[in-house]
């Protein structure tokens, strides 16, 4: 190919740079934020146990802005990778090996496996088709679960399962401090991860394939392979946190696949913002708070301001929300540029 | 005797009772600079469609350097060297055009996945983008969103987006649409400085740039090819003057 | 084994009565409308309220549970509902989602979370016994039911003017509206009926299918799945979906328990991957 061109000018490489190395650096915000996570055992030493419910949520909400927020593909069902993560690392540690990481191998495999399998389910097809077929496969699989109840305990859930220490060393305590740690750091760990992917040429080709299927492949991004990849990683990490909430809470049940559990999270994603990571993090943490909050003052009714929230959230609160995180967001940034030299 | 750069062999395309294509064989020469014309409705887009793998054809035949494409899928058929701009410019809203050109660059090279790897790796693919930015008069904009730009620089990435794909054949549908009258003129200098092996196949309405462009001419109306020859041969020809162009043309 | 049959076409001309109309506002109106059950359970209820409360003879409340549900949904659909058409099939879904679930939560404090009993009038009870065939007398009610409705949705969306706007309103908003055809009304009685249809297959179906407040949640999957193996053009798709659905759904569940509605949802993934605009979808 014979396209000889012009070197650009030295200015406008060094821009273009500077504008790509910007975007990898970790901000000062993200920093604070990580360190505080680190914190919270010495700030709020009671609140382990629901600081370990944020953390996992965070993990299962991650999971689904990798293909809702990234790749655009709009999911009803994605607790199924949930309930698959749970209940193969409960099963695991209950049958096996009750080496919490092993089992969380385990888990991560099971869950990428079975989204493999389903991922070629969602590839073609409307917003509408994909909707309604995560919700069929998740609610296939808890028909599965429910039918199976020998295996599974049913409805009554997996009794009995007793977790090693953590690395041999970490007994899981009742204040939930391991627990909290060890949500922690796999979930850190795996943010690390989707950051770099999402950075990456291959993240890249996912926003694209969001933005304009028809333009991606225009450009040659071959669509299908790249969703299928996407949708195996996002189930792996659902799966994860699966894994994590059977073993911190060494219980599995059927409410692990149940149909509120994939609404919810689609709440706890749109309300932090799909797309940037970060999102379905604090949206996890506002969620949790937020229930936390509700479910003090009318415990059987929650379900009904969950609901309100949504309602109110799509028919025009996601763009008063939006906007003001967006006039926030520069408000720091101009905070931080004018103390930086 | 090489293969002509693309090629189609009876095309048909059928939407129900309708025929938008009819039996259309179209041959482009390597290194040509072919103009496709019609009036509105003809399908000359329908027919571009075709050529990229977006539409699949009732019948007939598309080869690409010689090479069966008919049923290839459109990533594919750009991996083999085509590439095109759309009549509306396809772009991605959440980007800016320095993303995209990286894009284009990043699939072109095999990037697409590598999920662990960094964006500009070496900083060769950066520099790249950068000097097709200059190229297409990006530079001022490279950094900004997509959504922010004027028209015009929006479709000067359209077409440097198709460009930065290293094209052997392109594809280019209505450059010029929506492109205000004193920018065409940059239009038509971009478009004429591609490089000579590159195989274009501009379909335009505006004639002054497809008789300053075109040293080949195809007419279509009502997806059927009424003409196909030389500037002056079109310009002479009686039928393509009664079904399309006018008494007003003094080409 | 016929006895399974006949219930399973009593099953689903039910399910066919309660989804035509999200057929309608799906299919036509292109409005995923996943709240569709509430409007159901609201008829339910309405049958219930009236039965136990005021005394009200079971079929002379029907009307009232296509009433009511109707007028709820033309209000909700000029407030709520509109701002909604524009936005994406995405937040059509959440939108609706939140709605149902605050549907369910509120009729769980005004109603209580109990399953919904009525006593059926003596005449409807029992059975008929047709060639040693028991027949049940509710269920052959309900199918007869089901049938005229069928027929009159049929002939109002076919043959009346009213039918013809519609699919004219549906076809192009803008060439309808300016053909004078006016758009919204149509649309508003359109959603009025379709969730006046399902208050009624709700109040029929409190014997059938039961009620409790999860009712909009547990049916809301079997009326998307009438819908989308139907496909979205017209009453007949959706139709013999419902009815193939049904007797599959009874015949599984009682020839193999174990499985209960894996069937159905296999079926339903198993559609929309091979033909995802839907079994029996005329193509347009």
């Amino acid at each position: 190919m014979t396209m000889a061109l012009d070197t650009p000018r030295p200015a406008l490489t060094d821009l273009v740079g500077k504008t790509l190395s910007r975007r990898r650096r970790w901000k000062l915000g993200e920093v604070v934020f990580w360190g505080l996570t680190a914190a919270a055992p010495f700030m709020l030493p009671r609140g382990m146990l629901l600081l370990n419910e944020v953390a996992i949520l965070a993990l299962f909400a991650l999971s689904l802005d990798l293909i809702l927020g990234f790749a655009g593909i709009v999911s009803l069902g994605h607790a199924a990778f949930l309930g698959a993560g749970a209940y193969a690392a409960g099963l695991f540690a209950l049958h096996v090996n009750a080496d919490p990481l092993t089992g969380l191998v385990v888990a991560v495999l099971a869950a990428a496996l079975l989204g493999f399998l389903t991922s070629f389910l969602v590839l073609g097809g409307t917003d509408l088709t994909r909707l309604m077929v995560t919700l069929g496969i998740a609610l296939l699989l808890f028909e599965l679960a429910n039918s199976f109840s020998a295996i599974t305990g049913g409805a009554d859930g997996l009794q009995g399962i007793s977790m090693g220490p953590l690395l041999g060393l970490f007994p899981f305590d009742l204040q939930g401090r391991t627990a909290y740690l060890y949500s922690l750091s796999v979930l850190f760990v795996l943010f690390l991860a989707a950051r770099r992917m999402m950075a990456s040429p291959f993240g890249l080709s996912l926003r694209a394939i969001r933005d304009n299927p028809l333009r991606a492949s225009a450009t040659g991004v071959a669509i299908n392979g790249r969703i299928v990849l996407v949708y195996t990683i996002a189930a792996a990490y659902a799966g994860a946190a699966g894994a994590l909430m059977a073993q911190t809470t060494q219980f599995v049940s059927l409410d692990v696949l149940e149909f509120h559990r994939s609404a919810d999270l689609m709440l706890v994603v749109i309300i932090g913002g799909a797309g940037w990571l970060y999102g379905g993090i604090i949206g996890a943490i506002l969620f949790k708070v937020l229930q936390d909050a509700i479910s003090l003052a009318t415990p059987q009714y929650w379900q009904f301001w969950i609901g309100l929230l949504l309602v109110v959230f799509v028919l025009g609160g996601r763009e008063i929300l939006h906007g003001l995180l967006a006039r926030s967001r520069t408000a720091l940034a101009k905070l931080a540029s004018r103390r930086a030299p | 005797m090489t293969a002509p750069a693309l090629q189609t062999v009876g095309l048909v395309k059928r939407f129900g009772g309708i025929v938008a294509t009819n039996d259309v064989s179209l041959t482009i020469e390597r290194g040509a600079r072919h103009a496709l014309i019609g009036p509105n409705g003809a399908g000359k887009t329908t027919l571009v469609n075709q050529l990229t793998g977006v539409l699949k054809p009732s019948e007939g035949r598309i080869l690409l350097e010689g090479r069966d494409i008919t049923t290839a899928k459109p990533e594919a058929r750009v991996r083999l060297g085509m590439s095109r701009t759309f009549q509306i410019n396809q772009l991605f809203q959440s980007m800016t055009p320095l993303d995209m050109l990286l894009l284009v660059l990043c699939e072109q090279n095999d990037l697409g996945l590598k999920l662990w790897q960094k964006l500009d790796k070496n900083g060769d693919l950066a520099r790249e983008a950068a000097a097709i930015a200059e190229r297409f008069r990006l530079d001022d904009v490279i950094g900004e969103p997509i959504t922010t730009l004027p028209y015009g620089k929006q479709r000067q990435l359209e077409i440097a987006a198709a460009f930065a794909a290293r094209p052997r054949v392109l594809l280019l549908d209505e450059p010029a649409a929506g492109v205000p009258e004193a920018e065409r003129r940059d239009l038509l200098a971009t478009v004429a400085d591609l490089p000579a092996d590159v195989s274009v196949l501009l379909i335009e309405h505006d004639m002054d740039l497809v008789f300053r462009f075109a040293t080949r001419i195809t007419v279509l109306v009502n997806g059927t090819v009424i003409a196909d020859g030389t500037p002056s041969a079109i310009a002479a020809d009686p039928a393509v003057r009664a079904a399309y162009l006018g008494e007003s043309l003094d080409a | 084994m016929l006895t399974i049959l006949f219930d399973g076409v009593a099953y689903g001309m039910l399910l066919f009565i309660l989804a035509s109309g999200l057929a309608v506002t799906l299919g036509l109106m292109n409005f995923v409308n996943l709240a569709h059950g509430a409007f159901a359970m609201a008829g339910g209820y309405v049958t219930v309220v009236l039965m136990q409360r005021y005394d009200v003879p079971f079929v002379a409340t029907l009307p009232f549970a296509f009433l009511v549900p109707a007028a709820i949904g033309a209000v909700l659909e000029r407030t709520i509902y509109r701002p909604m058409y524009a936005k994406s099939h995405l937040d059509q879904v959440l939108f609706s989602i939140g709605l149902v679930f605050m549907v369910v939560a509120a009729v769980d404090y005004v109603m209580g979370s109990q399953q919904q009993l009525i006593r059926l009038p003596a005449w409807l009870q029992g059975r008929f016994d047709i060639a040693g065939i028991g027949i049940g007398r509710y269920r052959s009610f309900v199918i007869a039911i089901c049938i005229v409705l069928t027929i009159a949705l049929q002939y109002v969306l076919v043959r009346t003017r009213f039918g013809s706007r519609l699919r004219a309103a549906v076809d192009d908003q803008q060439v309808a509206r300016g053909l004078g055809v006016n758009v919204g009304v149509i649309f508003s009685l359109t959603f009025a009926v379709g969730s006046g249809l399902a208050g009624l297959g709700g109040a029929l179906g409190v014997e059938m299918l039961g009620l409790d407040p999860t009712f909009p949640l547990k049916f809301m999957i079997y009326f998307l799945i009438v819908v989308t193996v139907g496909g979205r053009s017209g009453l007949t798709g959706p139709f013999t979906a419902a009815l193939l659905i049904g007797v599959v759904d009874v015949a599984g569940k009682y020839y193999v328990p174990q499985l209960g509605a894996f069937l159905i949802y296999a079926l339903m993934v198993a559609v929309l991957f091979l033909r995802p605009q839907g079994l029996f979808a005329v193509a347009r």
